[in-house]
Parts: structure tokens; sequence; C-alpha cells
């Protein structure tokens, strides 16, 4: 074993080295890598050159992407039909035009996207009803590809366990649902589920590294979810505030990923062998506010965990603080008769742990005399959250200019550091948009003060995986933080590209809810003694070197996988009992474990970055891709440039145009916020004009909108599944609004302040009715230039609230607090009784700043911004009877409601907002139709529809404005 | 001039907090705010006991038990290095206004004063804080950014070891720190990266101090970072008003995960000051006399709560001189 271990730094390397040659034996199970490092030669050679390599290494490649794609079902590829997916092929010819383009301009775009939006208008159609087609054959589809993963032995019975697999599916979901009121019956319901249908099932058997060392194992039906093994160990620990933990996997030694409770086991782990270390997740800020002291006590023993790898830096009085209260929990008090002088240093409290802390430990732990096992956890977590790095989950990364720096997440949002410093960090608040693109990580932030533009800050990932682990536990982060529930999954629109993955758990609002019902006699729970993850000879803790061994299966298991020899469950099983052996000899053992882990184990050793042998061969050197990048400019390329990744190489134009048009209509969701924005302009003009921040509000109001649309699950869930999409987004304020937690919005409220203040200044300096300001914060525009996207505004209301309606729900406090400091914003604007405005054609600034400084934030100048032209058209019908109070009188928001609903090419969002304004109670209905289509809709008439039906369905209530806001891409002219 | 009134506050600061208070008329509005937020449970009462760790929270901010001073040499008046060339510094006036602050801390605040002897020839060597940052029971002895002030920490090592402190010194010959550039707050440490301090420096001091987070502010126009801001209470921080001065606060606004509230005094010079938790007095702070600067000092004045003590500093202000940095103040847990 001991040699097995030393060797295990070669075998990885030979498989990294093999790695794209493997792949084209098995693409699912390195299509990571060969992906990535494609990927990253093409976004190198600024995707132009990628057509060259491509030729060469087509055959298999593209055969690998074709497969990976259908199985993986993911992004577009799943809902195209067949004869859209031959057309990937043609994206090759693409980035050809690359050059040409750029050097030609922005002209030859436009034209280019006229053809293609001409060819394309009717295709969607088409696509469309293949879509919905293919939606039906879903699950059929995920069946047979899943089965393609898997060994073909199991393919026979993989139908006959399905159904039963999908009712367990379906009581699991129950049995969350009831959980929060009746946490433990439900926890007994687990245990009856695999009874219920025992043998047909094939099983796999799953072990689960514990907090205290302990290994749990159990048997596991084949295509459970992550939730039924995450109960099946909270069951076990008798653990009931669940949801701060979660489950770990590893893909290799640095590289661990959580795994996502909703979705199957295997199709997260893939060849992994089914071993998880069961970890906390979400550290909660203030450890006190948990229920129960079992709780409590797993978070302890996380954090000495922590301590002890060196992840949570302490100083040195703190180790042994820290260590005092340990002792005091395992031991009891200090008893000079049994505890001899020694007794401390078969503990282990610190990285390096000397005899003169041991000794402060004991002179401590003599001052607890009298504190119970619970109030001593109490006390060490009281320390522990105040360290600097409690709670943060740090990811390597590079700037800008190639530097390496950390990214952490935790509670409060994202901290950039370099080498020990912080350098910046980004509230949530301040964040309007995490994204990924291949092995590229952004953020999308507020203006500063001053500043009118957001801006986007891009981060060099290792690789595409690394971006997509970080961007998901941002996610994650974010939602369980900073919501009070956790958002649905953004709709399954047809033809959507990239993730769509969510946080799907509770959030830390509804687990203290859920907690505070929580009746239950102090379960009674053994604190397993600290020796257990005690030094052996070389000062290794146990946990870590299982970790380690851990590490070790899976490098191997990985490797099997490659090699397509080794039934993945025996492998892992047998390496398990070797684990179990180990335990026991561990002092010979360990010291090897951990030489591996130091030069592997990046992820656990900070900051000795610089030191790490491996390093260099992680960090793939790729020019970090122009600093100041237009985001949008980006995202078309990608969707030219991506094409190659696909590797197929003919070029039908007909085709590869679609493929183009499934791109922009991803993008057209932006045409809609846009939209939005410029209505808001309408409305209330200082709000929008040069405010970016609160654009960004209303552009959530938006997202909410279309995420809240219908969509079907069963290919939202695949599809989510993937784990090689390409990008993904996440805006973590569009759904915000009511649901962020008050109690923690406090810096969003700093924020807001200000930019009322913002605002106050503009409206000051802007002419009384001058519209002009409106085409400011188009910064999302560029997606319509290839789109026709119609929207349609209906505004009904009984009286006309000149005041911004959309205005955050959950902070009419806030409002209120604004009046009170003389703010202006509420000043009518709407005081001419017919307005129509026809905004110029919106310039598009996009500007892709790259800051991970926060000191140099002032000093970055726009050095890109490329144009785009589109023609955007607002009209806004104004009824004339407008009452003149609204001035400055804000009201107060009693209720406010939103409904989505969508039928194919039209989606219709109705607000509804109830006011107390004056003494007089207003309802105002605003309806938002968005018609998104082709040529041969009469937008017109479904105008005059709209309008109708609106007035149909509120015969008491007149309709008071109109917006319509017509986005035509600009040469097509047959299309008013 | 922006100012708000805080001392409402003090009591009502609990652990949680976001970031800085915004100008005046939002601070003022924020009490009834934060009251009003329902879901702050009041943490669970722990054992009554208090810590040693981690500062002990925010209750043990500015107690002090000793403080370490060093005699102005004459060669001050001549040799001393400073920022913009002006009028010599009167010694006698200059010994004088010395021996009122040393007072100040021995007798008023019955602080142990270690006075080291003046050395002529390190003719800066009055200003100690730059030699030595110590947090808890942890000095730092750092490496000046100037060279002819290196040599000013031999004698502050024999100081500090006198009192037992675990001490850590900052080898590296490529770091530079003067404790005139660190501001620890209670919860974090600012350090500014001036002429005098870099990033190695501010590396070793995050390396020092590992509980806190440490972030970097640059500074540009002044000597050092608290050349333009101190700490004038828990969680509360003094402010000049240049725009340096309210960059830098910015900066700092950005990179907290807390909320402090901040004072802003219309001179940058003033808002150097010494804040002090005297168990007998309470709230001590320590500022530049009104007759220096008699705008910054009404501002103090509005500070209800606070023991004020103004203490002159004229001639050690000519070679950038103030408050603060005249003394190396240390909270020995009794033993």
């Amino acid at each position: 074993m001991t040699t097995e271990v030393g060797s295990e730094t070669e075998v990885k390397k030979d498989s990294e080295q093999l790695g794209p040659d493997k792949a084209k034996d098995k693409p699912e199970e390195t299509s990571g890598t060969p992906g990535d490092q494609k990927s990253r030669e093409t976004s190198s050679g600024e995707a132009q050159d990628s057509s060259v390599p491509a030729p060469t290494s087509q055959s298999s490649p593209s055969s690998q992407k074709k497969e990976k794609s259908s199985p993986e079902s993911k992004g577009i590829s799943r809902f195209l039909p067949p004869w859209l997916k031959k057309q990937k092929s043609y994206t090759l010819a693409e980035p050809r035009d690359e050059p040409k383009k750029k050097a030609t301009g922005e002209e030859q775009v436009v034209e280019e996207s006229v053809s293609q939006a001409l060819e394309g208008v009717a295709q969607p159609r088409r696509s469309l009803e293949e879509a919905t087609e293919n939606r039906q054959n879903d699950k059929e589809k995920h069946s047979v590809s899943s089965a393609e993963i898997q060994p073909s032995k199991e393919d026979g019975k993989e139908t006959e366990v399905e159904e039963v697999a999908e009712k367990k599916e379906e009581t699991q979901e129950e049995k969350e649902k009831r959980e929060t009121k009746e946490v433990q019956t439900a926890e007994i319901k687990i245990d009856n589920i695999p009874k219920k249908s025992p043998k047909k099932i094939k099983t796999v058997q799953c072990k689960v590294m514990l907090l205290d060392g302990t290994e749990y194992s159990c048997d596991l039906e084949k295509r459970a979810k992550g939730q039924v093994l995450f109960d099946k160990v909270c069951e076990h620990l008798n653990l009931l505030e669940k949801d701060y933990f979660g489950l770990l996997f590893y893909e290799n030694s640095e590289q661990k990923n959580w795994l996502d409770s909703s979705k199957e086991i295997k199709r997260q782990i893939r060849s992994l062998p089914w071993i998880f270390t069961f970890n906390v997740k979400f550290y909660p800020p203030d450890p006190s506010q948990l229920t129960e002291d079992i709780t409590r006590y797993f978070l302890c023993l996380q954090l000495r965990q922590d301590i002890v790898s060196g992840r949570l830096p302490c100083s040195f009085v703190t180790h042994a603080l820290l260590g005092s209260y340990t002792l005091q929990a395992e031991l009891g008090d200090h008893d000079p008769g049994e505890h001899s002088s020694d007794y401390i240093s078969e503990f282990q409290f610190a990285p390096n742990q000397t005899q003169e802390m041991e000794e402060k430990v004991a002179e401590l732990h003599k001052t607890h005399r009298g504190l119970t096992p619970a109030q001593a956890d109490s006390q060490f977590l009281e320390n522990a959250k105040r360290l600097s790095m409690y709670g943060v989950d740090l990811h390597h990364a590079k700037d800008s200019e190639g530097v390496d720096i950390m990214l952490g997440v935790c509670a409060n949002g994202l901290l950039i550091y370099k080498d020990r410093l912080r350098i910046n960090r980004f509230a949530w608040p301040k964040i309007l948009k995490i994204s990924y693109k291949r092995s590229n990580f952004y953020i999308k932030v507020r203006p500063a003060e001053l500043e009118q533009f957001e801006s986007t800050i891009g981060f060099k990932l290792p690789n595409h995986r690394a971006a997509k682990r970080l961007w998901k536990v941002c996610v994650e982060h974010h939602t369980f933080f900073r919501l009070l529930s956790p958002e649905q999954p953004p709709k399954a629109k047809f033809l959507t590209l990239g993730s769509k993955f969510r946080y799907s758990g509770r959030t830390q609002a509804q687990t203290r809810q859920a907690s505070n019902l929580i009746d239950r006699p102090a379960p009674y729970f053994e604190r397993t003694s600290s020796k257990r993850v005690s030094r052996s000879l070389d000062g290794a803790p146990m946990g870590i070197s299982d970790q380690s061994l851990l590490r070790d299966f899976s490098a191997t298991g990985g490797q099997a996988a490659g090699d397509k020899i080794i039934d993945l469950e025996a492998a892992g099983q047998a390496k398990l009992k070797d684990g179990g052996r180990e335990e026991d000899e561990s002092p010979l053992k360990t010291p090897q474990l951990e030489l591996t882990q130091d030069g592997k184990k990046k992820g656990d050793h900070i900051f000795q970055v610089k030191t790490l042998p491996g390093k260099e061969k992680q960090w793939i050197t790729m020019p970090w891709t122009a600093g100041a990048k237009p985001e949008e400019t980006d995202k078309r390329h990608a969707s030219r440039a991506e094409g190659p990744c696909t590797g197929v190489s003919d070029a039908d134009k007909s085709s590869h145009e679609t493929l183009d048009i499934v791109e922009e209509k991803k993008q057209a969701e932006f045409g809609i916020e846009e939209t939005l924005v410029v209505d808001e302009t309408n409305k209330g003009k200082m709000q929008v004009a040069t405010d970016a921040g609160e654009t960004c509000k209303v552009e959530h109001v938006s997202k909410k909108d279309s995420s809240s649309l219908p969509s079907d699950s069963s290919s939202s869930s695949s599809s989510s599944e993937s784990e090689d999409e390409e990008v993904g987004e996440y805006h973590p304020h569009h759904r915000a609004i009511e649901e962020v937690i008050r109690e923690e919005q406090e810096e969003e409220e700093d924020m807001k302040r200000k930019e009322q203040e913002e605002n106050t200044q503009h409206v000051e300096a802007i002419p009384e009715g001058s519209k002009l300001n409106v085409p400011v914060e188009h910064t999302q525009v560029t997606a319509e230039d290839l789109v026709q996207d119609n929207t349609v505004t209906v505004a009904t209301e009984e009286k006309n609230l000149s005041e911004q309606i959309k205005q955050d729900v959950g902070e009419e406090k806030e409002e209120e607090q604004l009046k009170l400091n003389g703010d202006v914003s509420h000043i009518d604007i709407d005081v001419a009784p017919q307005l129509i405005c026809c905004s110029e054609p919106p310039v598009v600034k996009t500007e892709m700043v790259t800051i991970s400084d926060a000191t140099q934030r002032t000093e970055i100048s726009t050095k890109e911004i490329p144009i785009v032209q589109t023609e955007t058209k607002t009209i806004t019908y104004e009824s004339s009877q407008l009452d003149g109070n609204a001035a400055g009188d804000a009201g107060v928001l009693v209720s406010a409601q939103t409904i989505t609903s969508e039928s194919i090419s039209t989606t219709t969002t109705t607000h509804i907002t109830k006011m107390v304004k004056g003494g007089v109670s207003e309802t105002r209905i605003e309806k938002r139709i968005v018609i998104t289509g082709d040529a041969d809709i009469d937008h017109d008439e479904a105008l005059a529809q709209a309008i109708k039906e609106a007035k149909e369905q509120h015969p008491d209530m007149s309709v008071t404005r109109v917006v319509v806001h017509k986005e035509t891409e600009l040469a097509e002219e047959d299309e008013d | 001039m922006e100012m708000c009134l805080v001392g409402s506050q003090w009591g009502a600061a609990g652990p949680r907090a976001a970031l800085y208070a915004l100008p005046a008329p939002a601070a003022a509005a924020r009490p009834s705010s934060l009251s009003a937020v329902p879901a702050v449970r009041p943490p669970r009462p722990s054992p009554s006991r208090s810590m040693a760790g981690l500062g002990g929270g925010l209750a043990a901010f500015g107690r002090c038990t000793h403080a370490v001073v060093r005699a102005l040499p004459e060669s001050l008046c001549r040799q001393a290095l400073r920022s913009v060339a002006g009028p010599e510094v009167d010694f006698a006036r200059a010994e004088r206004e010395y021996q009122l602050y040393v007072g100040v801390l021995r007798g008023k605040l019955g602080l142990q004063v270690l006075e080291l002897p003046a050395d002529e020839s390190l003719p800066d060597c009055v200003f100690v804080e730059d030699v030595a940052v110590v947090c808890e029971e942890t000095a730092l002895l750092t490496r000046p950014g100037a060279p002819s002030r290196r040599k000013e920490v031999e004698a502050m090592k024999r100081a500090l070891e006198s009192l037992n402190l675990n001490i850590v010194e900052m080898v590296d010959e490529n770091a530079t720190l003067d404790g005139g550039d660190v501001l620890f707050t209670g919860r974090e440490f600012f350090v500014g990266l001036s002429r005098r301090t870099n990033q190695r420096g501010a590396e070793i001091l995050a390396d020092t101090f590992k509980d806190y987070a440490v972030s970097t502010v640059p500074v540009h126009d002044s000597l050092h970072l608290k050349s333009f801001c101190s700490m004038a209470g828990p969680n509360l921080i003094a402010i000049g008003s240049s725009e340096a001065a309210q960059k830098a606060l910015k900066t700092m606004q950005q990179m907290s995960d807390h909320r402090y509230d901040k004072l802003t005094v219309p001179d940058d010079a003033a808002a150097n000051c010494i804040y002090l938790n005297v168990p007998s007095k309470g709230h001590v702070l320590l500022h530049r006399a009104p007759e220096e600067f008699p705008d910054s000092a009404k501002v103090f004045e509005k500070l209800k709560d606070h023991m004020l003590i103004p203490i002159a500093a004229t001639e050690l202000a000519k070679v950038d001189g103030s408050l603060t940095c005249c003394s190396v103040l240390i909270n020995k847990a009794s033993e």
C-alpha cells in the first residue's frame, strides 16, 4: 500500500498527460479535460484560429462530442431535432468569418445577421415542434442515455427499475415537503422507501466518511438521488438541522464537488467510486442560533478538521484557546490526577503543534472548569466564527494580469485574496450577475458611486470545471444566505444554453424556521474523542489521511474508468476495505499519504500555493483574454467560436444559421429585460435615466418573470445535470426584491440609499421632460441584433401611479426613510398627458473591465465600446386622465403580486400592485406581454387583442398607458 | 462638513455588521431601522466567561494596560524625516507637549508607561508606533520603511520582551512596514500601502495576526494611513475630509464585512486620535487640541459618551507626527 500511494503522483501525471488521447476512447470519463484544453487552445488563439487545428482532430472529437452531448442532454442539443444537431458541424465555418467581421466592422455583422434572421425565421417554429416532441421523449432518452454510460450488462434492468425509481423520487419529494413540519416522521419515511421495492432494484454500496472520522456505509439504489443518501447519513447521525451540511465527492485530489441532492448520484459522480465525505457546506455565521447542540457538535468537528488541515488559519493564541475548549468538551474538567502532563499531545490542535502550544492549551483547559461539553462547544464556535477565514470557501484563480489570487466564497459575498491579503470584496448585494464561460468566471457588479457602467470582472480559473464549481458554490451560497426561499431553476425555454443549476435545498431562513419546530429532547450523542483525529507518529491527523485515501480511490477509480476495464463498484469496495484496515496501520501509512496530499491538495493548503510543486501543471498558461472585452460581444463570439468545440466540420449554411438563432433566442431574453428598462424609464424617468443600479433592479423584475415561466420539469432537471455546460448565469437579485432576507439587507439598503442619493443629483441635472437619457444603460441590447422581439406593455390602473411601482416590495420601509431624507425621486415626471416617445436607436455600450483590486476601480476607463445597431422603438400611449396628486406622494405598498403565463409566442406577465396613498387604496395592474417571434405574427393584432383582453378582465379599471416597445433587427425592413 | 453622531449606537452594535455607515442623514435614520429588524435573535446567553481569544469581541476594544513611549532626542529638530520643509521644531515646546502626553497616559489614565530613553542617533525615535504592532499578546516588530529608522526596533524589542509578549520579527529584507500604516479596528486590519509600507510587509503582518482579515489600502498623498484616520471608538472610524482620506475610507468600506460608523472631521491630521477604554472612566478619547484644529475639535466635542482629552502636538506635527505615533499601547491580561 505504501508503494502504491507513493506512486500515485506519477500515475496521475500519466493520466493527465494521456488525458486527451484517452478521451478518444472514453469520452464520458475525460470529456472535461480534453474539452477544456481544446477550448483553451481555441480561446488562446482568440477563437479565429480554432478552425485550423480542428480538422486534424475532427473525427474523434466530433464523435466524442456528439456522443457526449446526447447522453448528457445538456444545453441546446437535447432540444434540437436531429437535423439541427447535425449542423453543429457547420459552426466550424463560423470562426473563419470572425476576423473578417472584425476587420470590416459592425456593418458586416448586421448584414450577416440579416440573412441569418431571414432564413432563420421559419426555423424556430419547426424546432419548437421538434422540441416539444423531444420533451415528451425526454425520459426515455434519459434512461437510454444513461445506459450508454453504464456497462452494457445493466441495460436490461434499467427500464424495469425505472418506474420504481420514479415512484421513489416522488415519495422523496413529498417527504421533503412534509419535512418542514414533521421532521421526525419524515425521517422515518426514508427508511421505508427501500423496503417497498426491495429486490428489483440494483443497489450500490456507498461509503460516507463522517466528521468524527468514522465511516458509514449503506446500500443505495443505483438511480437514487443525492437526497436519499444524504437523508440516510443524517438519520444515521441523528441530525435534524441538516441543511448546513452536504456530501462531497472528490474528482481527484484537489477537486471536491458537492453532491447535488436533487439529482441522481450516478449522474454526478459518473465513474467515480461511491465514496463521499460528509462536511459542513454552509457555515452558519452565528452558530449560537443553531437549535440543537448536536448540530453545533458536528460544526465543531468540521472546524477542528479545518483548523488542523490549515484551511482555517489561526494565531497561536487562538489555536490554544480552541484546543482548550476541545479538551473541555471531550474530557471534561481538567483532572490533575487523571490527566498526566502529556495527555494533551495525543490531541491535534494545529497544523504545527508545539510543546509550547500544548502547555498553553493545558493551562487554558484548567480555566474552563465547569463547562459542559455543549457549553465548551459553544465557546469554541463563538471564537471560531470570528476568524476571518471562517466559512470561506477558497478557489484558486488568476486575475486579468495572470497573477495568482484566491476567490473566497462566504456568507456575505465574494472575497478576493492575493497571497494572504484581502484585496477586494464583493458583497452579494453588489453583485448583479454571476456567470462562467469555459474556464472564466465573471461577476457583474453594480456601478460604484459616480460610475455609470456596471462592470464585469473576470477571473481565470484553472479549468472549465473549476469555473463551474465556483459558480455553483456562489449560486448556492447566495441562495442559502440571502434568499428566503430557493428560486426555481430557470425555465426550460426551448433552445437555451448553459447551466440551469440552482440551489435546491432549504435556505438558511427556511432551515431556521424549520428548526424552530424541532421538538425533541436533546438527543444523546457521544463526543468521539479527537484522539481519533489525533496524531500518529508523524502528526498527520487521521481525518485527513482518510481523505487522501479517498483521493487515492478516486484517482484509481477514474483511471480505471478511463481504461474501461474495472468494475467501478468492485474497485471502490475493494479499496475501501483497504481503507478500513488502514485505520489500524495508519502510523506507517499516513506519512506518505500526507506527502502526496501536500503535493496535490492545493485547495487545502491555501497559502502554500507558491511552493507546491504540482502547481505549474495545473495552471495551464493561457493568456487572459483581452482585459476589456465587451461581454455581449464575447457572447456572440461564443455562439460561433464555441461551435468548433462541438467539433464537426462541414459547412452547410442554412443550418449553422439556425444554430445562431438558437443562440440569439437565448439572448433575446435580455431584450426583454431591456424593454422593461425602457418602459420603466417612461414611467419614472429619473429612476432609470442615469442610474445603472436602478436599472438592474428593474432587470431583476423581468428576470423573475421569465424564470417563473412554466417549465418542463423533467427536461430542466435533466439538462442541468450535465456537468459540461460551457456557460452558466445567475442573477443574484432577480427574484430578490421580496425574497431577500430583510435582516441581512442593511448593506443593500445602504447601497440603495446611495443610489437614491445619486438619483437625486441626477434629477436635478436633467431638464424636466427630457427623454434622451433612455438609452444609457442598454448594456444588454446587443442580443437583439438578430432577433426581432416585440414587447407590448399594457398598464391598467385605477389611478395613475406615477412613481415606480416595481419598487421593491420588501423595502417600503426604506422608501419611507428615503422620504424622510427628503428624497426627490418620487416626483412625477409623466406630466405630459400624452407621450409618444421614440427612443434613439440604442447604442450598446458594454464594457468589460477587469479589476481584481478594489483600489484600482476608480481609475478604470473604457477601452472598447462595441457599437451594435439595432432598432428599438418605444412608443408610449398615455391616457390623459392623470390625477395631479401623484407628485411626491409615494404611497404605501400594500401588496404586490406577479403572475406569469406563457404561450408559444407570447409571455404575459401580470403585475398587480396595491398601494395605499393618501388614504385611498389603489390597485394597479400592469401587464407585460412579450411577443417574441417571426414575421408571421401580427403584432398589431396581438396588441389589440391584449388590450381587449385586459379590458375584459378588468372591466372596472381603465387603461392608462400602453407602452409598445419594439425591437427589430435593423436591416429587416419588411417587418415594422 | 460631514459628521455623524453615533454615541447612542454603541450599545446596539452587535456582532453582525455589514458595511460602513453612510453620511449623516442615513445614519440618523439607522438606529430605528435596525431595531425594527425582526429576525435578529439575540445571541444565546453564553456562560459569562470572558475569553482571551480574538480580542474578546468588541467589549475589549481600546482596553489597555501598558504603553511604550520614547523620549525625544534633540536631533529630532533638525534631522527628523519630514515630508514637507517648514519651520523648525521648537524642542522645548515639543518636550512639553510630549510630557503632557505621557502624563495623561500615566497619570490620568493609569497606564503603566515604559519610557525608553532617547537616542540622538535616531532622530525619529519618538515615533514608536512605527516600529511595533501589538495586538493582544502578539507583537510584530516591523521593518520601517525609512532605512534610518530600522535601528529604532532594537530598543522596542527589549521593551516588549520585558512585557512577555509573543514577539515576531520582520526579517524579510523585501518587506517594509510602518506601524503608522496599520489600522486595527478590533475586527480586522487595514494596512496602508504607502511609501513606507509595501505588500510584503502587509503579508507578514497578515501572517502574524492570522485570526484577522488584513486588507490593503493604497495611501498616496499622506505619509501613513493613520495620517488621516484612526479609531475613535469601538466600531467608530475617525476620518479626515480630504479627497484622499475619503477615497481610502471607501476602499476600506468595500473591503470590510463589518459596518463601521464614521466620524468625519474637517482636518485630516485631527482624525488621528487615540481611543482608550479605561475601566474607571469608560470611553476616553485623546484628540488634537482646539487651538490647533478648532473645527475638528468641535466635532469631537459632540461625542457625548467620551471623556475628551485635548492634547496639542504642534511641534511633532511639523515632522509628520501626531498622537498615535508616540506610543505603542498594549493590553496585558492580568496575571
